[in-house]
């Protein structure tokens, strides 16, 4: 026999004892997918076959295939399972967890059993036990698929069993070896002319053959093998209901398109079955147009809804297709659940002011990996959020007909020629919205969930990081108590990474070493440059406040921020800092800032001057203290060394010692002090951009130093009409 | 840094018998962390004076201690190596080993004689200041002179550095005048005890036998040494917080501690949590969240109504969750009562589902720990997201701090407060979130109320109002207090 399970199930062997169940799994399966219950018992008693630990046993088997099943992991159930009560909770796990329940059963003649059990000394229970698992297991086979196993196969003799052959199929769904480029329609409706405009502008060429049947009415291709995602939703409502089916059936059938099932097409099967429906939400308009068709095209219009899938998984697991979205726990798996949520999405229970049910925001809550494209629900404009997005613009409502390009994640229109149906929810946005994103709109308030506990990130450039969780709680708690809005903190800085001690007795730290250290790395070239002594300032400019809120979702008509490298704000007074982005901003207009980088905002990294402006902290609790520590003591030792030397003491040597170090002292002290300046207006502020951080659509990282410090020394000097000038840049 | 020990006693020469060092001769003695110099800057009959300075080389602390990790700059820049500190009495212990401990071949009977004797330590870092420096000194027969050090004279609105040259006379034997000043320094110092190994600490305590059981600064002194143990998110923290140079925990305890002194006449703060308490009661919840519980003080007070079966506790600072779980001594607490508390993590400016699903929550004397623009983010978290029931706010009446002597015009009681707000601030603001959130709000004084300035703390109470409530029968009661003002 051939054995055929899809790639993420729950397998459950039935059999009794000595049927050669755990055979079966070892030839077939990872010794890893095999979860037998003789090993659980094992686990929680060290006796494979304590009864008396079957329950603890089987909380532990059941306990791990939910882990398992959890990470999308194919499981088997190896234990006899000859009763349904066994197998129902097996049954729930799968459905919890979306993988198909597949039942093996193996139906060794008894007589083999009790004889294989015999040649087992640890197996010393009488031959009625297993006499009543076979009895147990006749009464179950008819009952299998009711109890919810989606597939059942039978194995009636050890021959059956050494000949059996098994493979894994793959999940309808899975799509992941496609990685397009794919250009992703949302809710179509009928709207067969915006269709066709909108797939010649993104460059497919249809041709109409006119003695094609359903599956081959048209030819279309694209030069560059493009694909295209229909998102369900073809029918109902619009004008020409048929000649999309037979585009998109033409599409899916040469795979030249993929297509997911819409909630329209799952109701209009419904219809075609014969069952009964409620001929609502723009059905009639279906049914009167298949009405003139031809038998033989409904027909292949029922089998082409009937065989489609719910959603697909596409380019290696990073892109995902359904028609109302797909959580991240449901992508890829099969369930009714899953099916649902794809047609219809999740709803509050509750229902609007237009008697619609509420919709429950999935999309919020998503923080999966792989982006999500959808539709189902008209938006006036497709808006991402949280790596979803809604390409259902309205077409047949009026608005318009989208497609998102991917990878380049472009969206190209077409807009409808008319109002074909009229929206029982206006969906064309009131005029007084406010003009934040969705995701903006969403990330008005953070979640902790984001933030709490051990982390890891991935980066696109370097390894994953990991937050530890002491780090993560010391984090938290800064960012709550000090931080400004996280909507500007687009970057906090890393500290300065100093060099190896020195090796020379007289210094700390030494050019040298950080020489040596480039040289090691290969570095044949290093640019130098003054590191000015203030404090770090990250500044975020704005061109205006309307690019504040457009761009970072700022509401509280601010145009800017200057804060710490912990993010905090750098200045107290509002008004200084208001004035301070604003001599910055007259700097970039003057140096042309905004036209040569196609930007309204830039980020800056900084020094900004005197030292003493912010750090105040440390330096009265750090650097002074430990000057005035050390001037106090060498001071007294003088005084009393001196008085020993009058007295004839020989202490000339410790004198000159303590004399040294007092002179090192006073230099250390001179030296902090240099850096320090009252301010008492922005004319005491000096601030020097070291790194152009970003603009818009560009991180300037890549840039070389000399580019890094040319630019900037351009903007310092639009500031220097200005007296005394701001900015200052190392020339 | 120095000491010195100067004797009128007469012959002031036997100094140098006692303390086993030559008066003549200039010595130096190496220790773990640098060189101990000996000279007597005088030796007359009539007066002598030894002098002990310490010789060390910061960069030598750094670099031969590797397990410290130069990862603050703290490590770098410290006054380890020239303030008067555990390194000091670390010394002396060396150095005058058999002075301390009370021997002395030649002139055994001066051993246990009181002498006059004056000590000069300098820079000693007085925490507490000169008035903690005459309760440790006092009490023990000294007379005490100080003299404090500006932190830098260029710039006199830094104020005032910790050091002190400190002059200390008492007729006392020798072994017992150093015990003392080996015991007090690094208590007055109060620092961390860097690279002095933890047995040497536990030894400074054994020195206190036989006077520190009767001194009236005994706890202080005593806690003084057990200082906590930093867990690592401390150290994590104090990593973040190098650049601002503050030990968050320690101010803001030393804040919440000037706070309490500010109001301290009125125990306001007794008069708070029963006013909380009684709004949380009297609304009925049995499952009540306390946001900004800090060290746990509402809760304790919550626990003792039986009506309130859950108690969550949420800070934002992990420390003082720690500190909340032992002062309500979680640790041994009956498993019933136990399972009633729950103290986590978590920020009043992040969406938190682990807040969803209680009857009350309290915030007290928390929004004005917030910067203003941060409260829109609080209000939705708690208002929006959590949703209780019923919520009470507390915060000061900034109108009443004319009425606290200590604190001059125009200061906030806490030097965290972000605001303070009067009651037509916090009435406007608190009446704008009932409306928006869909909750009815009630103000309530607590403390002894002024007539024209109000209570020191207001509070609000907020109840959610039920769905299709008549939205015409909601305007909110405004505070009586606002609307008599002009």
């Amino acid at each position: 026999m051939n054995i055929s399970v899809p790639e993420f199930s729950l397998v459950v062997l039935v059999g009794a004892s000595g049927s050669g169940k755990s055979t079966f799994a070892r030839t077939h399966f990872k010794p890893t997918e095999i979860i037998s219950s003789d090993f659980c018992r094992g686990l929680v008693s060290d006796d494979e076959n304590d009864q008396a630990a079957t329950k603890d046993a089987f909380e532990v088997l059941h306990y791990i295939a939910a882990k398992r099943l959890a990470a999308y992991k194919l499981t088997v159930i190896d234990a006899t399972n000859v009763q349904p009560e066994s197998r129902k909770p097996l049954i729930a796990l799968a459905k919890e967890y979306h993988a198909l329940p597949v039942a093996i059963v193996i139906d060794t003649p008894e007589s083999i059993c009790q004889e294989r059990n015999l040649t087992r000394p640890d197996r010393d229970f009488g031959p009625h036990v297993i006499r009543n698992q076979s009895r147990q297991l006749r009464q179950s086979l008819r009952h299998l698929e009711r109890e919810g196993f989606r597939q059942t196969y039978f194995l009636k003799s050890p021959e059956e069993v050494a000949e059996a052959t098994l493979v894994r199929a793959t999940m309808w769904t899975n799509r992941k070896s496609e990685h397009g480029p794919f250009d992703i329609i949302g809710d179509i409706h009928g709207c067969f002319d915006e269709l066709t405009l909108l797939l010649a502008k993104l460059g497919y060429q249809i041709e109409r053959q006119p003695d094609g049947d359903a599956a081959s009415a048209f030819r279309v291709s694209h030069p560059d093998g493009r694909k295209v995602i229909f998102l369900g939703d073809l029918v109902d409502r619009g004008p020409n209901i048929p000649d999309v089916l037979r585009l998109v059936m033409s599409m899916t059938a040469t795979g030249t398109a993929l297509c997911v099932c819409g909630n329209h097409e799952a109701k209009l099967l419904k219809k075609l079955q014969g069952r009964q429906v409620q001929v609502t939400h723009g059905l009639a308009e279906t049914l009167a147009q298949l009405e003139p068709e031809p038998d033989a095209f409904k027909a292949a219009v029922k089998k082409f809804i009937d065989g489609l899938v719910s959603h697909y998984v596409l380019d290696d697991g990073k892109l995902v297709v359904a028609h109302a979205g797909m959580k991240e726990n449901f992508q890829g798996r099969a369930s009714g659940k899953v099916r649902t949520f794809a047609l219809y999405g999740e709803t509050t229970g509750e229902t609007d002011a237009y008697g619609l049910p509420v919709r429950y925001n999935w999309a919020a809550e998503y923080r999966g990996a792989a982006t999500v494209v959808y539709g189902h629900t008209p938006v006036p404009e497709p808006e991402w959020l949280n790596r979803t997005v809604n390409v259902d613009t309205g077409c047949v409502f009026g608005g318009k007909l989208t497609a998102l390009r991917y990878p380049e994640k472009e969206l190209i229109s077409e807009p409808a020629a008319k109002v074909y149906c009229e929206s029982a929810k206006p969906f064309q946005p009131a005029t007084d919205v406010s003009t934040l994103t969705a995701q903006q709109v969403y990330d008005d308030v953070l979640d902790i969930d984001d933030v709490i506990g051990k982390r890891f990130i991935s980066t696109a450039l370097r390894s994953n990081i990991t937050i530890r969780e002491e780090n993560a709680i010391a984090a938290l708690e800064i960012m709550s108590r000090f931080a400004a809005d996280p909507k500007w903190l687009i970057y906090l800085p890393p500290t300065m990474s100093p060099c190896e001690v020195s090796t020379d007795a007289g210094f700390l730290e030494h050019p040298a070493e950080a020489f040596a250290y480039y040289r090691n790395q290969g570095i044949a070239e290093i640019v130098c440059e003054e590191k000015h002594m203030g404090s770090r300032a990250v500044v975020v400019l704005c061109r205006s406040e309307a690019v504040a809120k457009r761009r970072f979702g700022i509401t509280t008509n601010e145009s800017g921020i200057c804060y710490t490298r912990t993010g905090r704000r750098f200045f107290e007074d509002a008004a200084l800092e208001s004035e301070l982005l604003a001599r910055l901003r007259t700097a970039m207009d003057a140096a042309n800032v905004w036209e040569d980088f196609k930007t309204d905002w830039i980020c800056l990294d900084c020094e900004l001057l005197p030292w003493s402006a912010k750090a105040q902290g440390l330096l009265r609790e750090q650097y002074a203290p430990v000057g005035r520590a050390a001037a106090v003591g060498f001071d007294a030792a003088t005084a009393q060394l001196k008085l020993a030397a009058s007295n004839g003491k020989d202490v000339a040597a410790l004198l000159g010692k303590v004399a040294a170090r007092r002179e090192q002292n006073q230099k250390y002290i001179d030296a902090y002090r240099r850096y320090c300046w009252p301010v008492n207006s922005i004319d005491d502020l000096k601030l020097a951009p070291f790194h152009i951080l970003a603009t818009e659509g560009e991180v300037h990282t890549g840039k070389t130093h000399l580019w890094q410090m040319e630019t900037i020394h351009r903007i310092c000097t639009a500031d220097a009409g200005s007296q005394p000038s701001l900015l200052f840049a190392t020339a | 840094m120095l000491l010195t020990i100067t004797t009128t006693h007469q012959p002031a020469t036997d100094l140098g018998f006692l303390l086993h060092k030559n008066p003549a001769r200039t010595q130096t003695f190496p220790l773990s962390f640098g060189k101990a110099h000996v000279f007597y800057p005088e030796a007359a009959p009539e007066r002598c004076t030894a002098a002990l300075m310490l010789d060390i080389n910061p960069l030598e602390l750094v670099r031969g201690h590797r397990s410290y990790k130069a990862e603050t700059l703290e490590n770098y820049v410290n006054d380890r190596a020239y303030a008067a500190s555990s390194f000091l009495s670390v010394a002396m212990a060396e150095v005058f080993s058999s002075a301390m401990n009370g021997k002395c071949k030649d002139r055994p009977l001066l051993v246990g004689t009181a002498l006059p004797l004056k000590a000069m330590i300098t820079p000693l870092p007085c925490r507490g200041g000169d008035a903690l420096l005459r309760r440790l000194f006092e009490p023990l027969g000294y007379t005490v002179s100080a003299v404090q050090h500006p932190l830098d004279e260029v710039f006199p609105d830094w104020g005032e550095s910790l050091y002190h040259t400190v002059i200390l006379e008492a007729a006392l034997p020798l072994s017992q005048f150093l015990t003392h000043l080996y015991v007090l320094i690094p208590v007055l110092d109060n620092d961390k005890h860097y690279w002095v190994g933890d047995d040497e600490v536990e030894k400074l305590l054994r020195r206190g036998e036989g006077w520190l059981a009767s001194h009236p600064e005994r706890d202080l002194i005593v806690s003084r040494y057990l200082k906590r143990r930093k867990g690592l998110e401390t150290i994590a923290l104090a990593a973040l917080l190098a650049e601002d140079a503050e030990d968050i925990d320690t101010v803001q305890a030393e804040h919440a501690d000037e706070e309490a002194e500010v109001e301290k006449k009125i125990s306001l703060n007794e008069q708070r949590m029963q006013a909380v308490v009684e709004a949380v009661r009297s609304s009925g919840a049995t499952r009540v969240l306390d946001v900004g519980c800090g060290e746990g003080k509402l809760i304790a007070v919550l626990l003792k109504e039986k009506q309130i079966e859950k108690i969550v506790g949420l800070d934002v600072s992990h420390r003082a969750l720690e500190i909340a779980g032992s002062r309500l001594h979680l640790e041994t607490m009956p498993e019933k009562q136990r399972e009633r508390i729950l103290l986590m993590q978590g920020s009043l400016t992040y969406r938190d589902k682990r807040l969803a699903g209680y009857d009350a929550a309290a915030a007290v004397e928390v929004i004005e720990h917030l910067d203003l623009s941060r409260l829109a983010a609080f209000e939705r978290v708690l208002f929006e997201f959590a949703a209780p029931q019923t919520v009470v706010i507390t915060t000061p009446n900034r109108e009443y701090n004319a009425k606290f002597e200590t604190l001059s015009a125009g200061k906030f009681r806490h030097k965290d407060h972000r605001f303070e707000w009067t009651r037509t601030e916090f009435g406007a603001w608190a009446m704008n979130v009932a409306a928006r959130f869909e909750y009815d709000v009630r103000f309530e004084p607590i403390g002894d109320s002024d007539e024209s300035l109000g209570a020191p703390t207001q509070m609000a109470v907020f109840a959610k109002r039920t769905k299709n409530f008549s939205p015409s029968s909601t305007v909110s009661t405004a505070p009586t207090e606002i609307s008599t003002e002009v």
